[in-house]
């Protein structure tokens, strides 16, 4: 099994008599883009509190780069919550200076690296301003600089481009994928479902309180491989085979699904036998597809 | 710890730079300066000379009526009186006395102060009881050694039978402005501590503080900068108004005249008298005291206000959870005169006790003279006291700050004392 930064391991969490997690599995490996999905209540973000000690489990167990979960890993997460915000009255600069010192690191190491990804992010001239002066998007920009400023280990970004513009949010999925190159790992939460194929490559689904789906991008889609193929032929009728069954049909496009006990091959030398095949392609299913597909059969 | 400091640190700088710091701790010592020297510069004012008219028929009250301070009094013919009721505004006249069958009259062309109205009356109330006494033969020599003043000394005798003098009237000055100020010390600084929770949780800024610190942390961290902002401005204030009053006091003295009043012995008697008011007060134990139940008491409530603004979205919803915590400083406001009238009966004793009043009628009841032992216990209690409700407060804290748009009752904030860490 590959190296694993975090394990959360048959946590329990419950509010008087609600259950928010019911025994929650996750496995996270070293230098992964790892998706947290799932409905709206289905209990992320009580997940993320508890790997960021704001809460402690009822139950269950957390292992921090080999290690039970601590006081001391506070400075090794970084943690952009969905609900986030500034005090609106201080100066930019001053406030991301306090906020990274109680992350633990002292003034001037602070201070450089404001100064460096202020500098990176051209936003240095706003450094005396007050945050009410800024907008929602400038804003989000400093909460994400103040996130990864003390370079920890592991990244937990819930709805990280919510309140970006198409261009900001780019900028701010580059520089995600950037610190996984460097070996951050990153948690990452949200409903779009688009940026999630694009960037991560481990989910884990939950949904009521428990895990229902987890592991790497493509065993998942295996996983739920519906077995369908689109074929185009040189002719409007595809002729029926044991092979495979013909789900639909526009002109001379075809759906497939293989049969039991037949292989893709067997499929493909089928067709091949009585027809000219012109494209044939594989169906792999979305992750939204997945999503949907998986929360259904609950 | 260093991060404790830090949340101190913001707190107290952010609160200290503000406009309104600035502004209420300069206008705060000019207000109370005012009130100190207003007084004096009246009762200056009210020193100039006046000139009033005396009809000749009262001739008799002339001398008597002339020691009046700053009030000189002239006969006129009743001629010039006749003149003078129709046309009063071209004389130097302040008013004229007139006298007509047993009734006086003041006339003049403006409203007649009342300090006027009253030395000139008691001034001719005396003269005629005289009259009166004289024509049924009493011997004016045996009336006036028969005037004596009883003016009682209260003393108390210490457990090492030394006498002190003590007064009653002192005490009760002391315990009421030392109860009034922890009132307003807790109420002011307790709301600012809410305000700041209530700010936290809509800038919706607080679960990216409590990802880097305990909510206890963040919680204690605001209490206590809040605490030393509130600390600031009285030592502020304090310096400030005695800075001003000295500075009105040159001002508006002569300095020659201050050294030859400070010379007469009606200073001396003045001073004395002061000696007398407070001279049984243990100011030591009073200041000592004070800035003990001013910390407690602001810790114990302050954590209250603190776990208030963690459960409410915004400050219009916390009514129905703030006056449950004002009703019992209320009461000890309202307990201050009956305790006062027997400050060391049950009543007293009770409410000095309990945590919730004791800040504010230990404070009313020092002057007076507490035991030692029930000192102690009323300060341990206070110790529990808030202890308790900082232990209590920190887990309606940590789960408030985390919950929004939900109305809270009081059966979920039962329920979130429950909730595991």
């Amino acid at each position: 099994m590959a190296d694993l930064i975090l394990e959360v391991n048959d946590v329990v969490k419950v509010y008087g008599d609600y259950t928010a997690l019911n025994k929650v599995n996750i496995s996270i490996p070293k230098g992964s883009i790892y998706g947290l999905l799932g409905p709206n209540g289905a209990g992320k973000t009580t997940l993320m509190r508890i790997i960021n000690q704001i809460t402690a489990p009822d139950s269950g167990s957390v292992i921090f780069n080999g290690e039970k979960l601590q006081g001391k890993h506070i400075s090794m997460i970084g943690y952009l919550p969905e609900e986030r915000g500034l005090y609106k009255k201080m100066k930019v600069g001053e406030q991301a200076l306090y906020l990274a010192q109680l992350k633990g690191m002292t003034y001037s190491e602070a201070l450089s690296k404001l100064r460096y990804w202020f500098k990176r992010f051209k936003i240095i001239e706003w450094w005396p301003k007050k945050v009410e002066e800024l907008s929602k998007g400038m804003a989000q920009k400093i909460q994400f600089i103040v996130t990864i400023l003390h370079e920890p280990k592991l990244l937990i970004f819930d709805e990280p481009f919510s309140g970006f513009d198409p261009i900001n949010a780019s900028i701010i999925r580059d520089e995600i994928v950037n610190l996984r190159d460097k070996g951050t790992t990153i948690i990452f939460s949200t409903h779009r479902m688009e940026s999630v194929e694009e960037i991560c490559d481990h989910i884990a689904l939950i949904n009521n309180a428990e895990t229902i789906l987890e592991g790497s991008i493509e065993n998942i889609k295996n996983k739920f491989d519906n077995k369908q193929f689109e074929v185009t032929i040189n002719e409007d009728n595809l002729l029926e085979s044991q092979e495979y069954t013909i789900v639909n049909q526009v002109h001379n496009v075809f759906n497939l699904t293989i049969n039991d006990n037949f292989t893709q091959k067997d499929v493909i030398k089928s067709i091949n036998e009585k027809h000219e095949i012109i494209l044939l392609k594989k169906h792999t299913p979305s992750i939204e597809e997945i999503f949907i597909k998986a929360i259904g059969n609950e | 710890m260093n991060k404790i400091w830090l949340i101190i640190s913001r707190e107290y700088l952010v609160r200290v730079k503000k406009k309104s710091f600035i502004v209420m701790t300069i206008l705060g010592p000019i207000l109370m300066a005012a009130l100190l020297v207003t007084p004096t510069i009246l009762s200056m004012q009210d020193q100039q000379n006046r000139l009033v008219a005396l009809s000749e028929k009262n001739i008799e009250f002339l001398e008597p009526l002339n020691k009046i301070e700053n009030t000189k009094f002239t006969i006129i013919t009743d001629e010039e009186l006749e003149l003078l009721k129709k046309d009063f505004s071209q004389t130097e006249y302040y008013a004229v006395l007139d006298k007509d069958k047993d009734q006086f009259y003041l006339l003049s062309d403006q409203q007649i102060s009342l300090s006027v109205k009253r030395s000139i009356a008691d001034k001719i109330e005396k003269i005629i009881e005289r009259n009166k006494l004289k024509l049924a033969g009493i011997d004016l020599k045996v009336l006036e050694s028969s005037v004596t003043e009883i003016n009682i000394q209260t003393k108390i005798i210490t457990l090492d039978g030394e006498n002190i003098n003590s007064s009653t009237e002192g005490s009760m000055g002391i315990g009421f402005i030392t109860g009034i100020l922890i009132y307003m010390f807790i109420f002011m600084y307790g709301t600012m501590v809410m305000r700041g929770v209530i700010e936290e949780k809509t800038n919706r800024i607080v679960e990216v503080i409590i990802s880097s610190v305990k909510p206890f942390q963040l919680m204690m961290g605001k209490i206590i900068g809040v605490a030393l902002v509130g600390l600031t401005q009285f030592i502020l204030w304090i310096v400030l108004t005695m800075a001003l009053a000295a500075l009105a006091e040159l001002l508006l003295f002569n300095p020659n005249e201050l050294i030859s009043q400070a010379n007469s012995a009606e200073n001396t008697e003045i001073m004395s008298k002061i000696t007398n008011l407070i001279g049984g007060i243990n100011f030591m134990q009073i200041i000592l005291c004070f800035i003990f139940y001013f910390i407690s008491g602001y810790l114990l409530y302050s954590s209250l206000f603190a776990a208030v603004g963690s459960a409410v979205d915004a400050e219009a919803d916390t009514q129905q959870f703030v006056v449950p915590i004002t009703v019992p400083l209320l009461l000890a406001i309202m307990l201050i005169q009956p305790v006062m009238d027997n400050p060391d009966g049950t009543l007293a004793f009770w409410m000095s006790m309990i945590p919730f009043t004791s800040p504010v009628i230990m404070m009313v009841r020092l002057p007076f003279g507490v035991e030692n032992w029930e000192l102690f216990i009323s300060m341990l209690s206070i110790i529990t006291g808030f202890v308790a409700t900082t232990f209590l407060a920190a887990k309606i804290y940590r789960t408030g700050i985390l919950m929004y748009g939900k109305k809270i009752s009081y059966k979920e904030l039962w329920k979130w004392l429950s909730y595991k860490g």
